[in-house]
């Protein structure tokens, strides 16, 4: 396969104001080659699918199909270049049946009913509403529509994702076909085993910049790891923490314990303890199931299976109220979800007092002023501007909605990813703050997306990938080189020679070598 | 992110003008209520004086309670257009009953069609999620028919307006009419349940942001089904002050009152979208319709072109009201 690459993209950069989303990203795909793109969290991966795919356009940079530049102004001249995407979310308008969806892109129906069948679905009826399709099926649809109008380049994104694992071997099966008919598919995945089974190469991203292109071979998902991480490889060991002791010292039972929660397919015998005086780190890639986890510890989902003790009594929680009740208080890392724009701040930190109908009545102004002002105080929220929290920065809208739960002294903290768009300074002082929480014995189950955060805050950490907890490392154990693998299903330990790749399917590496 | 804040000191008249308008909403409101008032000391000479002053709060007071229901209601994202039917049950209720019954009996009578309607769209609006201007709009249109059904019954029986009542609606005392004793405890109170209370503030919250209010702790049913109930109760009590000061029962009483009851809560700043607004700027919105159909009456126009002219008055000042008060 020495011939010249369907798609060419070198030097592709996009900023977002000051934000640099992508700053040097290239990718190069070989015709009849199935080619992974990799990267960490915020890497710049579905920037760079989107610019391919015309849904946004490059500040900089050079795109060659077959050869020639080509500017992808909108999706359909992506199309018409035969570039397609298949996203993560469902591409089908839900109220238009399956046909019309597919007069809609101009889609041929034979084609589409041929691949649909050739993907696991032999009874699907056409007129069938979008909305009445069950959300796996949908996505095998999307996929069928792409391969019915025959796409030079195929963009698979995170495609088997929520998928049952037969459908999920047929789409597998497909896509590696695809490749040997010629044409080419850009597939992303977090998943090495499907990367093993499928791809002959990878583009790695980190940081908006492609690091790296590597054929797909036993062991070389550690190298990967390494790229995608870069210079951060180097191991950070941090000491154990005293609260960690203060935990352990405290004993009996734990503040919260989690055995065997269940959710869907979103959560699979999730199993955790937290202690009081404990801060414990949740890490995982997008959407393995923490949004989920994190629901369901604060009432806002029911769980599906599995217990959830609090202080060692078994809860069911129906309603937020009701984990707010047992002292636990959700922090969610999207602000517009906390917090009641238009209102004061005073407003929003006092909003869970009047909250259960017994405090509905007059309001003791003086006292709330009271422990309004000590929690403002200790998170230092700049109230400036404290009439509408709207016009606060969003790092002290941040503040805010923690600072509601230190006034209502709340023993359990859920900080769904709480630094998140922040600045590095309001980042500081949350960790901080964190920490002093679990010096007067309080616990806080911190989620992060970012991997240095764990060892700032953290005296434990979990991680989760594709709803399973799948290690669980004491901080000084978790480096980022240690999280990065557990994150993406790798066993633990020193990186062995044969990697798991070997394991999965020796076939495929033969073949990518060829 | 711009912090408003902390702008630079040197900003211009027009801009701090904006800036103090936004921060106190109600004085553009009062200065608009004046110069209507002026407008129509030129136009008729005299008319300004001790008793028509007495009249206007006399008209002005059913109207800004029922806003009252309105602005409640629309601080949480929700309206009730049901507050015309109950406030008309209610006075066609009382009228009724005070013939044969005990006035407590009748009284309460009179309520108990108030509490079920508000029940019922508190349920259907706050467990069910049926948009409120649906929801409101049904049980108002139901209302009326029990109505109609109630009234075959009672017209052997015929119909007085009790004594008390009439006091209520038309009295003077020292010059104040005396529907001031039951707006002035009303107004100081949903004020008061609006800025210093618990539920208060959860009207604002739940109609700001339902989720936020949720993650709170706070169970949005009970609150909506606790706010319809009020609404409803105080339309009660609208209706039998209203029939004190129309003195003829019938069977579409208040109805007329209830979009100039949503109008006087969205001039006074509250916002249909809810978390905005507060109740000192529906009783001026409330007194600045008053004045306007004065206005419009004196002009001598045909009925037709005094709509029209209300329709464009009303569009017109809420446009430019949110123009000098919405900060961007």
């Amino acid at each position: 396969m020495t011939n010249n690459p369907l798609l060419d993209a070198t030097g592709v950069a996009k900023n977002y104001g000051a934000v640099a989303a992508l700053r040097n990203a290239s990718l190069s795909v070989l015709p009849g080659e199935v080619h992974a793109l990799m990267g960490a969290n915020g890497a710049g991966k579905s920037t760079l699918v989107k610019i391919l795919t015309g849904a946004i356009r490059a500040d900089a940079g050079r795109i060659l199909i077959r050869g020639e530049q080509l500017d992808v102004r909108s999706p359909a001249a992506a199309r018409r270049a035969g570039l397609l995407p298949v996203y993560q979310e469902p591409s089908l308008i839900p109220d238009l049946d399956v046909l019309s969806n597919l007069r809609l892109t101009g889609t041929p129906v034979e084609p589409f009913r041929a691949w649909v069948r050739e993907l696991g679905i032999p009874d699907l009826d056409i007129r069938e509403t979008a909305r009445h399709i069950p959300l796996a099926i949908l996505r095998v649809l999307d996929l069928a529509r792409a391969l019915a109008v025959e796409p030079d380049v195929l963009l698979l994104d995170e495609m088997t994702a929520a998928l049952p694992a037969n459908l999920a071997e047929k789409v597998l099966e497909v896509v590696r076909r695809q490749g040997d008919a010629g044409r080419s598919v850009i597939f992303i995945s977090h998943r090495f085993v499907e990367i093993s089974a499928l791809c002959d190469r990878a583009t790695v991203l980190r940081d908006g910049s492609t690091v790296g292109v590597v054929d797909i071979q036993p062991g070389i998902e550690e190298k990967i790891v390494e790229m995608m991480l870069g210079t951060r490889i180097e191991k950070t060991r941090v000491a154990a923490r005293a609260a960690g002791d203060v935990a352990a010292a405290d004993g009996s039972r734990p503040r919260l314990s989690v055995r065997n929660l269940q959710l869907g397919t979103k959560l699979n015998d999730v199993s955790f303890d937290l202690a009081n005086g404990e801060v414990v780190g949740v890490f995982a890639l997008e959407g393995q199931g923490q949004d989920e986890l994190f629901a369901a510890l604060a009432g806002s989902i029911r769980p599906t299976g599995g217990t959830i003790d609090v202080d060692g009594a078994p809860v069911k929680f129906s309603h937020p109220s009701d984990a707010i009740q047992a002292g636990i208080a959700y922090v969610p890392g999207d602000r517009t979800e906390a917090l009641a724009m238009q209102r004061s701040v005073r407003e929003n930190i006092a909003l869970p007092f009047s909250a259960a109908l017994r405090k509905w009545g007059p309001i003791r102004m003086r006292r709330e002023q009271v422990v309004v002002s000590s929690a403002i105080a200790r998170l230092q929220i700049d109230t400036r501007a404290q009439g509408e929290v709207q016009r606060l920065s969003g790092g002290n809208q941040q503040k805010v909605t923690i600072a509601r739960w230190i006034a209502a002294n709340a023993r359990t903290i859920l900080c769904f990813d709480a630094t998140r768009g922040i600045d590095v300074g309001t980042k500081q002082e949350i960790y901080k703050l964190l920490r002093e929480l679990a010096g007067q014995a309080k616990s806080v189950l911190f989620y992060t997306s970012e991997m240095e955060e764990v060892q700032r805050v953290c005296d434990r950490v979990i991680v989760i990938f594709g709803g399973r907890v799948v290690d669980t490392f004491p901080v000084e154990q978790a480096d980022e080189p240690a999280l990065m693998r557990a994150a993406y299903g790798l066993p633990r330990g020193a990186r062995a020679d044969v990697g798991i790749l070997a394991e999965v399917k020796p076939g495929s590496s033969a073949e990518a070598a060829s | 992110m711009t912090d408003i804040a902390t702008m630079p000191q040197p900003v211009s008249f027009g801009r701090r003008l904006k800036r103090f308008m936004a921060d106190r909403p109600l004085i553009p409101l009062i200065i608009l209520l004046v110069i209507l008032v002026v407008i129509l000391q030129i136009l008729r000479p005299g008319i300004v004086n001790e008793r028509w002053l007495a009249n206007t709060a006399k008209f002005a007071i059913p109207l800004a309670i029922l806003a009252g229901c309105q602005t409640m209601t629309m601080l949480t994202g929700g309206i009730d257009l049901s507050v015309g039917t109950v406030a008309t049950m209610s006075a066609f209720i009382m009228a009724t009953q005070i013939v044969n019954q005990d006035p407590a009996v009748a009284f309460l009578l009179a309520m108990l069609p108030a509490v079920l309607i508000g029940l019922v769209n508190g349920i259907g609006v706050g467990v069910f999620r049926v948009h409120p201007l649906i929801m409101t709009l049904g049980t108002s249109l139901i209302g009326t028919g029990f109505l109609q059904v109630y009234q075959r019954t009672v017209i052997a029986s015929g119909a007085k307006i009790p004594d008390f009542l009439n006091w209520l609606g038309t009295g003077v005392t020292y010059g104040f009419p005396n529907a001031l004793f039951l707006f002035v405890p009303v107004a100081v109170l949903i004020v008061f349940t609006l800025n210093r209370t618990g539920f208060g503030r959860l009207l604002y919250a739940v109609g700001d942001n339902e989720h936020a209010a949720r993650l709170s702790g706070v169970r949005y049913w009970q609150v909506i089904t606790a706010l319809y109930i009020v609404s409803s109760l105080l339309a009660g009590i609208t209706g039998l002050l209203y029939i004190g000061l129309i003195k003829a029962p019938s069977l579409s009483l208040a109805e007329p009152l209830v979009l100039p009851s949503v109008a006087a809560a969205v001039i006074g700043g509250t916002s249909i979208f809810g978390g905005r607004g507060g109740y000192m700027g529906t009783i001026v919105g409330a007194l600045i319709l008053t004045v306007l159909t004065t206005l419009l009456t004196i002009l001598q126009m045909p009925e037709g072109g005094r709509r029209i002219l209300f329709g464009f008055i009303v569009l017109f000042v809420t446009a430019a009201y949110l123009r000098i008060v919405e900060d961007r």
